[in-house]
């Protein structure tokens, strides 16, 4: 394996759809929520430590092999909002042509047969950080960087904020990254003992809210 | 009930326990209506085939240390609908440690849940865990309000995790957490999950007409959605300034869903 | 002008010219260009002019809304079925160019829901001159300019005018009006473009709009071949 191959996964380039998605904060911008870099990082942070977690949790325990069908059910039940679980499912379906296209795993075709219209994607980024040789962390990191990264790339397009500023927010969290990553690595170690539940469920209403509503705009930048 | 050891003041453990049955005769029995210490249980007057039963908090509690449990289990052709006479306060004790509070709801198949107690209120210092387990058979009704309110009007809000786990024939069909106040995770009052809002609820509807007849997604007013989930049951989330529009907002939820 | 089409196992995940059931799967053609051009105008021309010959769809690309996705419903060139768009997170380049994921994916839909396809046209929403379709996603692409645009855009070339299969110079009945020299167009084009066809077209006289159309029909012939 090459530790390397994370930085392949975890690039803002990697071609899997997510550039078309900001994470909720189209919404929370027309909302008045997010105004700038100071309630960008409040947005990310709140973001991270609830959708972020959960993704994150998925993902390592789909990289340390649980049940991806399991796993996928567990997604299904802590996204109320139907509008994301149809994000979810799309995105899982991009990421998982991409992946094949790059690290070529037969984990990766059954998973494409299983789900022909996409997984969730945390639990397809499990696998593909299987297929590239990573492991149960680096699924972690990846899922909880692309909670805060996506968001914060859109509002530079949305608000048209400083970049700078919105990297600067980024490197902000990363301490914060670091112990959802850890968080999530330990629930994903707990699954075979404790079952799906040992995996954190943690909401965030607003964004469980305000993505119905950004469904069904007429006109928006991002698909959610 | 309270207790001490070793000169260190212990919580009290309290458990209830309802037990819901088809009398055979269109009612439903309550073979088991059990209160226990600050959870006292009364059966009120029925209306049609329904049982009622009325959550009296005898003390003001959890406090701080407590660990109450309250159970119902309904059996197919019983129809149980459980409210409480006044919102449940959680308040500092002196026990050290959060205190717990365990919901633990078991529907079998045809029969009906309706579980609509007042709401939570966290007062400032308080710190509670409140963990929801919900059962179902394939082709058990429920329906399941829950409410928390962060703080009595213009308080600090104490520190609150709720996590409601729905199984609907053994597989998850609805899980889901909140941790809000003080040493929670950072953002919980952000523009991504609160935004200031101090009153957060869930409605539940699982029913199995559903499956045939899904509804589709739609908002509830600006700050509430109602969402079909991934199985014969739709959510209402929903978030406000305050209690009474919290409750206001559910209220229209329900009134259409039933 | 094609791409290499070798069928590479399960794997290959774009640019295979087949689908899992091993059939041949529908000629894709893109249309970029810049704002205003009159890209879905051209589409809506081909789908009026190819309809009745054969069996396709389009994808949109809008900017912000489903707008060109709805002119194209308005107009009824075709069965809302047959139309699909796809949203771009402001960035419409990046959908067709550097992460084509999602454009993908709608191809394979219309293909999966409406049976068997011969043409899909994808249009990307409106950029500026630089944008161009990835070979992953397309086989060929038609560039839409205008004459209005400025007379000069064909001489500053830039990958779209240089490389695609197809420029169309479009609005030529506006030439006069906007002080456009068609002739110095053409020459311009030839000479960043040597051999690669160029059609001047309106669709309001109809000008052009038959060669559009025949080119198309030329691809598939080659494709299907």
């Amino acid at each position: 394996m090459s530790r390397a191959a994370l930085l392949v996964l975890a690039d803002g380039r990697f071609p899997a759809g997510g550039h078309a998605h900001s994470g909720g904060a189209e919404a929370a911008v027309r909302a008045g929520r997010i105004t700038g870099a100071a309630s960008l990082e409040d947005f990310c942070r709140g973001r991270l430590h609830t959708t972020g977690l959960v993704s994150a949790s998925l993902a390592a325990a789909a990289a340390l092999g649980a049940d991806p069908v399991t796993l996928d059910a567990a997604a299904d039940a802590r996204t109320p909002s139907s509008a994301l679980r149809a994000v979810a499912r799309r995105l899982g379906r991009q990421l998982m042509r991409a992946a094949r296209a790059t690290w070529p795993s037969g984990e990766l075709d059954s998973l494409a047969r299983e789900f022909p219209k996409g997984a969730h994607q945390p639990v397809v980024l499990g696998l593909v950080a299987r297929a590239a040789g990573l492991g149960a962390q680096d699924a972690a990191y990846c899922a909880a960087y692309e909670s805060v990264s996506g968001p914060a790339t859109a509002v530079v397009r949305l608000l048209s904020l400083d970049p700078f500023d919105a990297s600067a927010v980024l490197a902000r969290l990363a301490p914060e990254l670091d112990l959802v990553a850890d968080r999530a690595g330990e629930a994903a170690r707990r699954v075979p003992s404790d079952g799906i539940e040992a995996l954190p469920a943690v909401s965030a209403p607003l964004l469980e809210i305000t993505a119905e509503d950004h469904a069904t705009w007429p006109v928006r930048l991002f698909a959610s | 009930m309270k207790s001490r050891v070793d000169g260190v003041t212990t919580g009290v453990r309290a458990t209830a326990r309802i037990v819901a049955r088809d009398d055979g005769r269109g009612g439903t029995s309550l073979p088991v209506l059990a209160g226990e210490g600050p959870l006292a249980l009364r059966r009120t007057r029925a209306t049609g085939d329904e049982a009622r039963v009325m959550l009296v908090g005898a003390m003001s509690g959890p406090l701080g240390g407590d660990h109450l449990t309250v159970e119902a289990d309904v059996g197919g052709g019983a129809l149980l609908h459980v409210g409480s006479a006044a919102a449940t306060l959680a308040l500092p004790g002196q026990a050290k440690g959060e205190a717990r509070y365990d919901v633990r709801l078991e529907v079998a198949a045809g029969g009906e849940l309706r579980w609509l107690p007042e709401q939570l209120i966290s007062a400032r210092g308080s710190e509670l865990y409140v963990s929801s387990r919900i059962d179902l058979a394939r082709g058990a009704r429920l329906v399941y309000r829950e409410e928390q309110v962060l703080g009595r009007a213009g308080e600090e809000p104490g520190r609150l995790t709720s996590r409601l786990t729905v199984r609907l024939a053994g597989r998850p069909l609805l899980d889901q957490e909140t941790a809000c106040g003080p040493g929670a995770p950072g953002g919980w009052d952000g523009p991504a999950v609160l935004a200031g809002h101090r009153a957060l609820g869930q409605l539940l509807v699982v029913r199995p007409e559903f499956t045939e007849f899904p509804a589709g997604a739609r908002m509830l007013g600006e700050r509430a959605a109602l969402t079909p989930l991934a199985g014969p049951a739709v959510l209402v989330t929903a978030v406000a300034p305050d209690a009474l529009r919290l409750r206001r907002v559910l209220d229209e939820a329900l009134a259409a869903v039933l | 002008m094609h791409l290499d089409h070798t069928h590479d196992g399960p794997t290959a995940v774009s640019a295979d010219a087949h689908r899992p059931d091993g059939r041949r799967r529908a000629l894709r053609i893109g249309l970029g260009g810049p704002v205003g051009s009159g890209k879905t105008a051209t589409v809506a021309g081909l789908c009026r002019a190819l309809r009745d010959e054969l069996s396709l769809a389009v994808v949109t690309n809008d900017i912000y809304t489903r707008e060109d996705a709805e002119f194209l419903l308005r107009e009824a060139v075709l069965p809302p079925e047959r139309i699909t768009a796809v949203e771009t997170g402001a960035c419409p380049h990046t959908a067709i160019r550097d992460d084509i994921s999602a454009n993908l994916e709608a191809v394979e839909d219309l293909e999966d829901e409406i049976g068997p396809l011969d043409l899909i046209l994808v249009e990307s929403g409106g950029d500026n001159l630089t944008a161009t379709f990835s070979k992953g996603l397309v086989d060929a692409q038609i560039f839409v300019i205008d004459v209005a645009g400025g007379d000069d855009i064909p001489r500053k070339g830039g990958p779209g005018v240089t490389t695609a299969d197809l420029l169309v110079v479009n609005k030529t009945d506006l030439a006069p009006y906007v002080g456009s020299d068609l002739a110095r167009m053409a020459a311009d084009a030839r000479a960043q473009r040597a051999e690669l066809p160029v059609v001047f077209q309106s669709l309001r006289t109809r000008a052009g709009v038959g060669e559009v159309a025949g080119w198309v029909r030329a691809q598939l012939a080659a494709w299907t071949a």
